[in-house]
């Protein structure tokens, strides 16, 4: 758990006179499931986006996966996944041919994709649905997809952005075993989301307020720092010092 | 290679999977001629026609007989005085209306020298104008052949040819414009509504922090329509000269050739359109009014563009499908080469680089 997969210092980003992300440092272990929590407008996506070479840093360090977010940021795209909180799967093609079209802009091999769609549907007990459309699944088993289709390629990183929004209780535990799994394969998680007992299923937790990183540590840490009950009081004492409207 | 033809794939199905824009694609050419080819058509055919002929002598059968034979007319119905033209008019049936004096053979024989009017209904003025030439044509043709018998002192004959298209088919003149229309359509208005798809959708944003370059996905999204627009050209080029009898006076390859150009031109377009534009409303919304109005309205295919005021004309050079149009009548109807079109063609890879330079342009700025 020591070695470093994502490292960030000082990580600005400004647009013209306002500054999205200001100043922010951490680092992030390989296998560790990170979690990235702020309001909204707090600049998290920002942020997530200059990790995963969308958005160029205005300055500060960073490397991701071993490469540098500013010169590397092709390396840094073969190396991590992502979901956003959009779905992801096209609704129009079939559970195999959206996992084959993203297993091949990302260059794998045909056998490659062949023998781990088997082990993948296997595993989300969609063997049988392989060849339905993707809009005919309910949105449960779809957000399952989407991350396995996201891990698909095997990448050191994966970003999640609000993963589960909108989805049943139920599934989000499903979800979330998932997660552990990808995480004890030695996939690092980061991901961000608005719910709070969900940031305690992080090994660690930031919160974003204005575009800095107020707090970091693991849970429990910060729930005894900040003499609450819950990660949502925790969220709550830290969010109301806000200024910065929300988007 | 294998990334770009994973995403090809992907692309078509999703064209084939959504069947009734597949058949709006690859039926609309097929519609748009036939359409044009029998049922909006500007020739005059068949027109009904009302004959007031009250001295009914040899000259007047005669004549009348002339004018039931041409393509153009059709007689409708006989009248028998001055009072009845305004009501036949008024029902709408008759296009035009003949009227012979009484003695019309006496006072061409005695006098040497007679009248026939001609009404017509110009409530379609060019309807009027062709229906009133065609009559005075056929007149004017059957007094030259009874003042053959006679020496006249002196006589000009004018003889016409119609160069290029001698039966004045209306198709010679629709086929190029229906063609620059289609792959503006197919190619310009769905390459931007897919490109702005993904993007509402979300699924652009996980190509761009693929390992895909944006440049690749832009190429891979605009060469199914390519293909399309293939099909359609085939198509549209089977159907006017087998079922419209429009023939390729020029040479095949070059006809092709501009067509792929121009197809390449609308691409450019929908990927210009798709950079700059979020909601596939807009997108389809900037295609329709943005493109085709000016393409059915600048291009010269309806309206002549040396008859409109000098600043339409300004800007209809700025309309593509306007040097496509000219291109394809060059080729296609005239018959010449590439020395007759190089001018427009090198407007057309001139717009094709600009279109496409602005387009990469924008896309990259996205991506800071």
């Amino acid at each position: 758990m020591n070695e470093k997969v994502i490292i960030v210092e000082n990580l600005t980003k400004k647009f013209g006179d306002f500054t999205a992300v200001d100043h922010i440092s951490f680092d992030v272990h390989k296998g560790e499931i990170f979690g990235f929590l702020g309001a909204n407008g707090a600049g998290k996506t920002t942020a997530m986006r200059m990790l995963s070479g969308l958005s160029l840093p205005t300055s500060g360090h960073a490397r991701v996966a071993g490469f540098d977010v500013y010169k590397e940021n092709e390396k840094i795209k073969q190396n991590i996944g992502y979901m956003s909180q959009k779905f992801s799967l096209y609704e129009d093609l079939t559970v195999k041919e959206n996992i084959r079209f993203y297993a091949g802009i990302y260059g794998m091999s045909n056998r490659f994709i062949r023998e781990k769609t088997a082990m993948v549907l296997e595993k989300l007990h969609l063997a049988a649905e392989g060849d339905k459309l993707v809009k005919s699944l309910p949105l449960g088993w779809k957000q399952k997809l989407a991350f396995s289709v996201a891990i698909f390629h095997e990448p050191q990183i994966v970003f999640l952005d609000e993963p589960t929004g909108g989805v049943d209780p139920v599934t989000r535990r499903e979800f979330w075993q998932m997660i552990y799994e990808a995480a004890e394969s030695g996939i690092t998680v980061f991901v961000t989301t608005h719910y709070m007992d969900e940031a305690e299923y992080c090994n660690r937790v930031s919160i974003m307020v204005d575009g800095r990183i107020d707090a970091m540590d693991t849970p429990q840490l910060l729930i005894e720092t900040y003499d609450a009950i819950s990660m949502d009081e925790v969220f709550l004492k830290l969010a109301r010092k806000a200024t910065r409207a929300a988007d | 290679m294998k990334q770009f033809i994973a995403f090809v794939k992907k692309e078509f199905h999703h064209i084939f999977r959504d069947k009734r824009t597949m058949f709006i694609l690859l039926g609309m050419p097929v519609v748009q001629i036939i359409i044009f080819g029998f049922a909006l058509t500007n020739e005059v055919k068949n027109s009904r026609v009302a004959i007031l002929d009250p001295s009914k002598d040899a000259a007047t059968t005669s004549l009348i007989a002339q004018i039931e034979a041409s393509r153009y007319f059709e007689v409708d119905q006989y009248i028998h005085s001055t009072n009845e033209i305004e009501t036949i008019f008024r029902k709408g049936k008759i296009k035009l209306a003949i009227i012979f004096p009484s003695h019309f053979r006496e006072d061409l024989q005695h006098f040497n020298k007679a009248q026939v009017q001609l009404i017509a209904d110009a409530s379609d003025p060019n309807v009027a104008n062709t229906l009133t030439s065609y009559a005075s044509a056929i007149i004017m043709d059957y007094q030259n052949r009874i003042t053959n018998d006679r020496k006249l002192p002196y006589t000009i004959n004018t003889e016409m040819r119609m160069l290029y298209n001698p039966e004045l088919k209306g198709a010679y003149n629709f086929v190029p414009g229906v063609m620059a229309m289609v792959l503006l359509l197919v190619c310009t208005m769905m390459t931007a509504i897919t490109i702005v798809k993904e993007k509402e959708m979300g699924t652009m944003e996980i190509m761009l922090v693929s390992p895909m370059k944006p440049l690749k996905v832009v190429l891979a999204k605009a060469v199914p329509y390519l293909l399309l627009s293939s099909v359609n050209i085939a198509s549209i080029l089977l159907l006017s000269v087998f079922v419209l009898e429009v023939p390729i006076n020029g040479s095949l390859t070059l006809l092709v050739a501009e067509s792929l150009l121009f197809t390449l031109v609308s691409l450019a377009l929908g990927l210009l359109i798709s950079t700059k534009v979020d909601s596939q409303q807009t997108a389809l919304f900037i295609s329709l009014v943005g493109l085709l109005l000016p393409t059915v309205m600048l291009s010269g295919f309806m309206f002549p563009i040396e008859n409109m005021p000098l600043p339409l004309q300004v800007v209809s050079n700025a309309v593509p499908a306007k040097w496509y149009y000219t291109i394809v009548r060059s080729v296609m109807i005239k018959g010449t080469g590439f020395q007759a079109v190089w001018k427009e063609t090198l407007i057309l890879a001139g717009m094709l680089f600009f279109f496409l330079g602005l387009a990469i342009k924008n896309f990259k700025i996205r991506l800071a």
